[in-house]
């Protein structure tokens, strides 16, 4: 029976160093997502203001990050920006900061967006009830916000975590890269190593991501029941 | 009239962005690179030397099915760590983001299959080169080309945008050439007798016609010859000398025949004779 691509995956520590591969891009996902959430649900309710100069800078910050490709802000912040501000950041702890400056933007215009969706009358049956602009944004905008917004957030860590593959122009190995590097060293003994290789990297990205969209539909529908008893 | 305001403050704040920023690139890299770099002595009190290598280009620069790095770079490298007296970091590179590794002092040293071309050179210092590569032409057996001469107004393939391309293009329009864009789609079609020869890079074809029986690599050295060197931050001179120096002891031991009898031979076979390869004591 010819070698098949399969045995690789099982040579020497191959497998244990592909989980460690998924390690270092979910953990990157993960800790920007965090950070994401807690500044970009801020930076999206200031998104709303109707401050010029406010709404000029935020404008600025989002566009920017949303044109400018990943891959360039990762590449600039890591090797240059760290290079002119004299510090020396390790290229996980770039992609981190990075990640959490797209991630942010992003986010900040879903909350922007979830927010602007909220019909006046909400506005106006708070304050009618005697509640602050604080609180009603705080107990009544934000909470209706952020059910809205849970879908496209989930699809924002999804896509992080796919992302995360640039991570190696900076010199951080991620999953994708171990599979890669994994075919190329037996590309002469087992060549048709990349077909299993690369099934495999696509069952650990599904069990990565499927149960945070689980996770995701679960609290759209807990949230959706106890919120919404009137209708 | 407060959208064109608003327009314009955007444009405004975004072109002082823009122009912050380039002015930024353009001053900084070469007003800092006098101390963006570890000077030998720095390296040695430090007792670590960071070199930038390839894990996925086999032979050159891998990683063994453990993590462990190997390859004929790796070999080097791990010489250069032993006789600085320091230990080795190595650094996975890409080979895009190999100059500004060096440009940036992230490593002090770039060992991975890093070809002299004179655009590289305005940005970091290269040492002796260690290796040089030109191209191979692979034949089946049963009508094996040892000259260039046997392939006029015969089908030859290649892979578009290579060098073989170009040179074969330039220098023998006598031949015809069947182009593929795949490296895969190429060596089918070699298999399937839909060419006279294969010309590509020498050691892909060595590395392919010993994995394959029934072809051979019949010339070995075609068309210019690249070298293939390491390489250093630019104004290292101190680190530049000493490595320097390095190649010319290691070439009196024969240090790269014994590199490629370790890490390249097992791949290329007894085809090639290591001196079409290697380069002993950064003199070609």
């Amino acid at each position: 029976m010819p070698p098949s691509g399969l045995d690789v995956l099982f040579q020497g520590t191959n497998f244990l160093r592909l989980l460690g591969g998924l390690w270092v891009a979910a953990r990157i996902a993960l800790i920007s997502m965090a950070l994401s959430v807690l500044l970009g649900v801020p930076v999206g309710v200031l998104m709303t203001s109707r401050n010029r100069v406010i709404k000029a800078v935020t404008r600025v910050y989002l566009e920017f990050v949303r044109i400018m490709p990943q891959l360039v802000l990762l590449f600039v912040f890591y090797f240059y920006v760290t290079m002119i501000l004299r510090v020396n950041l390790s290229g996980e702890t770039s992609a981190i900061i990075i990640f959490t400056v797209w991630g942010t933007a992003e986010l900040a215009d879903l909350v922007r967006g979830a927010i602007t969706s909220i019909p006046a009358h909400q506005y106006e049956t708070g304050y009618a009830l005697g509640l602050t602009p604080l609180q009603v944004q705080m107990h009544i905008v934000l909470p209706q916000s952020i059910r809205r917004l849970i879908p496209a957030a989930v699809n924002l860590v999804t896509r992080m975590i796919k992302t995360t593959s640039l991570v190696v122009l900076i010199g951080v190995v991620e999953v994708l890269k171990v599979a890669q590097q994994i075919i190329d060293f037996n590309r002469f003994t087992y060549p048709t190593a990349s077909i299993w290789v690369y099934a495999v990297v696509f069952a650990l990205y599904f069990i990565t991501c499927y149960p945070i969209s689980l996770l995701a539909k679960g609290l759209e529908k807990k949230w959706a029941l106890s919120s919404q008893p009137s209708h | 009239m407060s959208t064109t305001l608003k327009r314009l403050a955007i444009g405004a704040v975004t072109s002082a962005l823009l122009l912050g920023g380039l002015a930024g690139c353009g001053g900084n890299p070469s007003s800092n690179s006098s101390n963006s770099f570890n000077t030998l002595e720095q390296i040695q009190a430090a007792g670590t030397v960071k070199i930038g290598v390839f894990f996925d280009k086999a032979p050159f620069g891998s990683q063994d099915s453990t993590g462990t790095f190997v390859g004929y770079d790796i070999v080097y490298g791990e010489r250069i760590g032993q006789d600085l007296g320091v230990e080795v970091e190595w650094v996975p590179v890409e080979a895009a983001s190999r100059v500004a590794f060096l440009e940036t002092g992230k490593v002090d040293i770039i060992l991975a299959n890093f070809t002299v071309t004179a655009e590289r050179a305005e940005k970091v210092d290269f040492l002796n080169p260690y290796l040089k590569v030109s191209l191979g032409v692979v034949s089946p057996e049963s009508g094996v080309i040892t000259d260039i001469s046997q392939l006029s107004g015969k089908d030859v393939i290649v892979v578009k945008g290579t060098t073989a391309e170009t040179y074969l293009e330039a220098n023998n329009p006598e031949i015809k050439l069947t182009k593929f864009e795949q490296y895969t789609e190429a060596t089918s079609a070699l298999l399937d007798g839909r060419g006279a020869a294969w010309v590509t890079d020498n050691t892909e074809a060595l590395a392919w016609s010993l994995q394959n029986p029934g072809f051979t690599t019949g010339i070995t050295t075609l068309g210019p010859q690249d070298t293939i060197a390491g390489a250093v931050t630019k104004g290292n001179t101190t680190l530049l000398k000493w490595l320097n120096d390095e190649l010319v002891t290691l070439g009196t031991e024969n240090f790269f025949h014994k590199d490629f009898d370790l890490t390249l031979k097992p791949v290329y076979g007894d085809a090639v004779s290591p001196d079409d390869l290697v380069v002993e004591g950064g003199k070609v």
